[in-house]
């Protein structure tokens, strides 16, 4: 049975624009599976609703119609079941980077003397134990992105949440970070779906790539690559890489423009 | 079990090689002494050549201080002044905040009781003196009820805007870890607020002075406006601007400690801001 479950799922919410209200439809049927250990990205444009589609996933939006089934349960909501990490990192500014790993934690009901034993691995384990007492504003981009994994991860869920989590970074540290996503992968073997609207990170990281467009899946594409991926140069010029990279652009770029799904409701 | 990988890591944090060093430059305070040297200065220069009926000045004031306090009357005014402003000001404080919290977060409550905040702070409260003396007398209550009044709106005020101002994403994250609300409250509400509760406790001094001045002169007359009042009528200027000194320096003073207290309770935001000072 496949690990995680989406099925025909549809978004639709309403908005106001020079008084009329338009109802736009950010998912339209939206289904495909993911196995247990699984990488997925969802690729696409701007406003493809990937970010929505994971949202609901994650519990954070509920779908109009159509459910997300994880393990054996239909989701509702949150759930420890899976970790979320931001596009923006947003950790809390007024807690450290221990404090902020530690809250996931505590949400979950960790036993508080358990906290920062846990939390303390998980920090090491992004690399960041020497800036554990540091807060937020005093931590890189990448370093806030490490933390957000780090609280993500701590929690230890059976499937990890990545929203864009590389798209605010310049292009070294995002390939740093994407070689440790691998690597977390590889010692944890964690289900993972993430966001991205970079083709090049979509195919180096992922098993498979849910092309959206319009709100639709366009096309699933297996990427064949094997793993582990650490060497990073011989997977980018790799001919199975170029070939799925442009199989992605081109079903891109056949796809449909994105206005056609705002529809006028009534006027107000 | 740091995981190594081959990419360049630009991004791993080092240890801190060197701590830089501050630009040299004259610090804040200092400014402010030579501000207060300056002006108190001017005033001692040209004061005495105004008619002592219509304006004192700084040795003339200080000499009736050292005169009133000696007698007695100063200590005994300042005393009289301090407890309904203390009592007003803390029973504002602790039930403004929680108010503002409570509004900000639960929508029902916003949409039933925030039009009174807001009609509460807009409205001049000073003309429900003559009303609230029926109630409560000329005494302690009613100008501990007045300092209330008038400070209670911009605390609460101050708090519910902030709420409404805390980042979606940052309840996002309690949302995506299931926080309870409580801990939501505690965790993320609690600390965004922090400062907007700050600055309304610092308004609330401004108006807490107001209102203690006011009552003073609207009930029975005493403390340190039943001073000013009585050295007015009196013709005594320089007695006169005695009380309204001590009560510039005691507003000062207090939003000086609200700033340090915000310092010390919500270090993040200076850091983050780069703000220091009152």
């Amino acid at each position: 049975m496949p690990h995680v479950q989406i099925k025909n799922v549809s978004k639709t919410f309403g908005l106001k624009v020079n008084g009329q209200i338009l109802t736009a439809r950010a998912l339209d049927g939206v289904s495909f599976d993911v196995e247990q250990g699984e990488i997925i990205a969802l690729a696409g444009p701007s406003g493809c609703g990937k970010t929505t589609a994971l949202r609901i996933i994650m519990g954070l939006e509920s779908a109009s119609s159509g459910a997300v089934v994880v393990g054996d349960r239909t989701i509702s909501g949150c759930g420890h079941d899976r970790g979320m990490v931001f596009q923006h990192a947003e950790l809390l500014p007024w807690k450290s980077v221990l404090e902020n790993v530690k809250f996931g934690l505590a949400m979950k009901g960790v036993p508080k003397s358990e906290l920062d034993g846990i939390a303390a691995r998980y920090i090491d384990l992004v690399g960041l134990t020497q800036a554990q007492d540091r807060r937020p504003h005093q931590l890189s981009g990448g370093m806030k992105q490490r933390v957000g994994i780090a609280r993500a991860l701590a929690i230890d869920p059976e499937v990890l949440l990545m929203d864009e989590p590389f798209g605010a970074l310049d292009s070294q540290t995002r390939e740093t970070l994407q070689m440790e996503v691998l690597a977390i992968h590889e010692r944890t073997r964690k289900t993972i779906i993430f966001v991205t609207h970079d083709l090049d990170e979509a195919v180096l990281l992922a098993d498979r790539v849910v092309v959206l467009s319009a709100g639709r899946v366009r096309e699933i594409v297996p990427i064949e690559l094997g793993r582990p991926r650490h060497d990073i140069r011989a997977v980018r010029t790799s001919p199975e890489f170029l070939r799925k990279r442009t199989m992605i652009w081109e079903a891109l770029h056949d796809a449909p423009p994105a206005d056609d799904r705002v529809t006028i409701r009534r006027s107000a | 079990m740091t995981i190594t990988t081959q990419a360049a890591g630009t991004d791993t944090p080092g240890d801190i090689i060197a701590v830089a060093k501050p630009a040299r430059r004259v610090p804040s305070w200092a400014i402010t002494t030579l501000s207060l040297v300056v002006v108190i200065g001017l005033w001692q220069l040209f004061g005495p050549q105004i008619n002592p009926l219509f304006a004192s000045y700084p040795t003339e004031i200080l000499r009736a201080f050292w005169k009133m306090t000696a007698s007695g009357e100063l200590p005994k005014a300042f005393l009289s002044s301090m407890q309904p402003f203390l009592a007003g000001y803390a029973l504002a404080a602790i039930l403004g905040v929680p108010a503002g919290l409570l509004l900000g977060r639960f929508r029902v409550l916003d949409a039933a009781f925030g039009i009174y905040v807001i009609a509460g702070y807009s409205t001049p409260l000073i003309a429900l003196v003559p009303l609230l003396m029926i109630w409560f007398g000329l005494g302690f209550v009613v100008k501990t009820v007045i300092i209330f009044l008038l400070t209670f709106f911009p605390v609460c005020i101050n708090t519910w805007i902030g709420v409404k101002a805390v980042p979606k994403t940052l309840l996002e994250v309690g949302t995506a870890f299931c926080a309870p609300q409580s801990a939501v409250m505690r965790q993320i509400v609690l600390p965004a607020v922090l400062p907007y509760i700050m600055a309304g406790l610092r308004l609330g001094i401004g108006k807490a002075v107001i209102a203690m001045v006011i009552a003073e002169f609207l009930t029975a007359i005493s403390g340190l406006g039943g001073v000013i009042i009585s050295a007015a009528n009196s013709f005594k200027t320089a007695e006169m601007f005695v009380p309204i000194i001590i009560i510039m320096v005691l507003a000062v003073l207090l939003t000086a400690l609200v700033g340090f207290i915000e310092r010390r309770v919500a270090p993040w935001q200076s850091e983050l801001t780069g703000r220091e000072g009152v």
